[in-house]
């Protein structure tokens, strides 16, 4: 198993993109296409990350690229390995790398379509929580309570930030039942390898969704982005896990650090009373049941008896 | 059904239009297929379904979930190097629009059957040109059919013109909902060693996604870079106008078939008044041309093929003799008129002064009679020597309104 040390020099995804300081989804990006390597090809829907690496006539990556559309990536990829196939060339990794907006909303039924489709594409959602390209505006898996520049803060009850819960698009993937649903975050490099390479091994629909802290989108520092991936991990509030052939697996028991210390370090926070911090701590516990349940409901099959086979 | 199922190729069979599009999509030889059903589309693809179970097609097959993922795979493989192929119909292709938009500037020859249908509201499942007319100004070409056999002869000429390595424009043909999708004709079904010999294999000349040779396609562009993709784009779809021709004369030396390319013209050289029809009303026409003839009337017709590229230069030519000329359209562009009636004054207005008529009739698929065909005629020889201000939309046969 690859770790940190053991990761290639050689990059796929080239410095000299303009992605802004600390910027989580360049990250994830970069470190997704040292496990890919070279016999790779990348789709990118319309997002920050199309235009801080194939803004014409710069092209940050080492690798073929194809850009069509928001809400396309899916089934653009699916497009790609289907005609890879017929050519011949079927070891070729096709990647679709697209932000939360293009895939929990936008995005949502060409997603839906390839999975169920089982189609052999990796789709890696870079999630920062919002329509960062266009603004900071709220998507589906932006979290409760942030200030987007679509929740305004204000003296009213519309007025104080967003008033609904994070999407949650692993479960909606692992209920197509896929080869690989997985989740990362930049705080736990090893783990994300880890996955990127069973990812980049398994045939058939993968999908990785990665949460990518955005410092200007989050009002945060911009040195901060690897510790708000550590923090949103242990406090519970993004869950680690794995989703392979079925079985499902929690790779991380978070120490449950309080949300506060996760909230207070970004900007989209700061306006939070205490029933929103309240509502967040009862949503972060009745996930873990939630999750915990679901976890022992798909955990290993036992075997099946003997008698039972005949 | 059953026997044109199983047809042995290169004989005459009795097969529906869909099937004849779906047979000239076979023996094309694409090599990624993507579709979602829609009526009256869906016999397409249930038959390309069909020829594949049987082993006699051999391709990729995307059952997707949507006519937007349709196109967008057909872009998306297309892009990668491989000859591709796609059919729908009214809001199929409305849906479609946004991706429309996206192969011809990138180079993707991509061929799509289009069954003529009704888009809501109200909603409609019958012939009417309103769904592939708004999408003129996406840089595809459009070409519109009479029957099944012209069905199935465009989509190799379709892949000809489209792949030529001066136009790689898309092509998208439009036939008749039921009237040509659903109507049972005598057709040739070309053989796939005819087909073979007529469209070589695709091979990919600029940019395609391969590992061996990174380069980006799509990508994102400042204000520096696009007016030149679109001068680019429109230089192409200019050229296109001469390889249409050029490849409907080819495919007449191999099949013993011809359409006229753009367009053709019947009874036209000693008319004093033509009328222009596109699609399924133009078997109508011909006949009213011989039985106003048969009274006397110099009457003549053009059977518009080609909507984009629209043969301007040649419809100059063909017309120049005129003395009034009518334009019918299946379809409105609300305030305006019809618009191969707004694109045939266009094209005029440099060579001549003869009053050019508008007629809309048989929209949301209501039949065309002969009579209406006929009143089409009796306005426009009536507008012979008025000039310019004769000119005019006139709906035929709409209840209360127009006889």
């Amino acid at each position: 198993m690859t770790t940190v040390k053991d990761l290639p020099q050689e990059d796929y995804f080239l410095s000299g993109h303009t992605a802004c300081p600390g910027c989580g989804g360049a990250m994830v990006v970069r470190e997704t296409m040292k496990v890919l390597g070279a016999n790779t090809v990348v789709y990118m829907p319309a997002s920050c990350l199309l235009i801080f690496s194939d803004m014409y006539p710069y092209n940050a990556f080492k690798v073929p690229s194809l850009q069509v559309l928001f809400e396309t990536s899916a089934i653009c990829a699916s497009g790609i390995k289907r005609a890879l196939k017929r050519q011949g060339k079927d070891d070729v990794t096709v990647v679709a790398f697209a932000g939360d907006g293009g895939t929990a909303d936008i995005g949502m039924q060409a997603l839906s379509g390839a999975a169920e489709r089982n189609e052999d594409i990796l789709y890696v959602c870079y999630d920062n929580e919002a329509y960062m390209n266009t603004g900071i505006q709220r998507s589906g898996t932006t979290p409760f309570g942030a200030w987007t520049t679509t929740t305004p803060l204000g003296g009213t009850s519309e007025g104080r930030g967003k008033n609904e819960f994070k999407k949650d698009v692993p479960r909606i993937l692992m209920a197509h039942d896929v080869p690989y649903v997985a989740t990362a975050s930049l705080g736990f490099p090893a783990d994300f390898l880890r996955k990127l390479e069973k990812a980049k091994a398994k045939k058939g629909f993968r999908y990785l969704h990665v949460l990518a802290p955005c410092p200007v989108g989050w009002r945060a520092e911009s040195d901060t982005t690897v510790d708000l991936a550590k923090l949103a991990v242990e406090t519970g509030i993004f869950t680690l896990m794995e989703c392979e052939d079925g079985v499902l697996t929690l790779n991380r028991e978070p120490r449950f650090t309080p949300v506060r210390e996760y909230l207070k370090l970004q900007g989209r926070f700061k306006h939070l009373k205490d029933d929103q911090i309240a509502a967040i701590e009862t949503w972060v516990k009745e996930k873990w049941e939630r999750d915990r349940a679901l976890a022992k409901a798909l955990g290993p099959k036992p075997k099946v008896p003997v008698a039972m086979t005949k | 059904m059953i026997e044109a199922r199983t047809a042995t190729a290169g004989e005459r069979h009795m097969v529906t239009g869909d099937y004849a599009a779906a047979w000239g999509a076979m023996v094309s030889r694409p090599q990624v297929i993507a579709a979602y059903p829609i009526t009256p589309q869906t016999m397409i693809i249930e038959h390309l379904a069909e020829f594949l179970a049987a082993g006699k097609l051999d391709a990729e097959m995307m059952r997707v979930e949507s006519e937007h993922s349709a196109m967008s795979a057909v872009v998306a493989a297309e892009a990668t190097g491989v000859r591709t192929y796609t059919a729908t119909s009214s809001q199929g292709l409305a849906l479609m629009h946004e991706p429309l938009f996206i192969s011809p500037p990138m180079h993707l020859p991509i061929v799509m059957s289009v069954v003529n249908r009704t888009v809501a509201s109200p909603l409609g499942i019958w012939v009417e040109h309103n769904d592939t007319m708004p999408q003129r100004d996406t840089g595809w070409m459009q070409v519109y059919v009479e029957d099944a056999q012209e069905a199935l002869d465009m989509v190799l000429q379709a892949y000809r013109v489209a792949e030529n390595p001066s136009v790689e424009l898309p092509m998208m043909i439009g036939m008749d909902a039921f009237l040509v999708s659903h109507t049972i004709e005598s057709v040739d079904l070309i053989s796939q060693e005819a087909a073979d010999k007529f469209l070589p294999p695709f091979k990919p000349v600029h940019a395609y996604l391969d590992p061996e040779r990174p380069l980006v396609v799509g990508a994102a562009a400042p204000p520096e870079y696009i007016q030149e993709v679109r001068w680019e784009t429109d230089l192409r779809m200019r050229r296109a106008a001469e390889f249409l021709e050029e490849t409907d004369r080819e495919f007449g030396r191999t099949f013993g078939r011809t359409y006229g390319g753009a367009f053709e013209t019947y009874r036209l050289e000693d008319a004093d008044a033509a009328l222009m029809t596109l699609g399924t009303v133009t078997s109508t026409a011909r006949e009213v041309v011989d039985r106003l003839r048969g009274q006397g009337e110099r009457v003549g017709l053009i059977k518009l093929r080609s909507f984009r590229p629209f043969p301007a230069d040649r419809l100059q030519d063909a017309t120049a003799h005129l003395k009034a000329f009518g334009v019918y359209d299946r379809a409105v562009s609300y305030g305006v008129g019809g618009p191969s009636y707004i694109e045939a004054r266009n094209a005029l207005y440099d060579t001549t002064t003869m009053p050019i008529l508008g007629f809309l009739a048989g929209l949301g698929g209501r039949d065309v009679t002969p009579q209406d065909v006929e009143l089409m005629f009796k306005k426009t020889l009536g507008a012979v020597g008025r000039g310019r201000r004769a000119s005019g939309v006139h709906w035929i046969g709409t209840r209360g309104v127009s006889p």
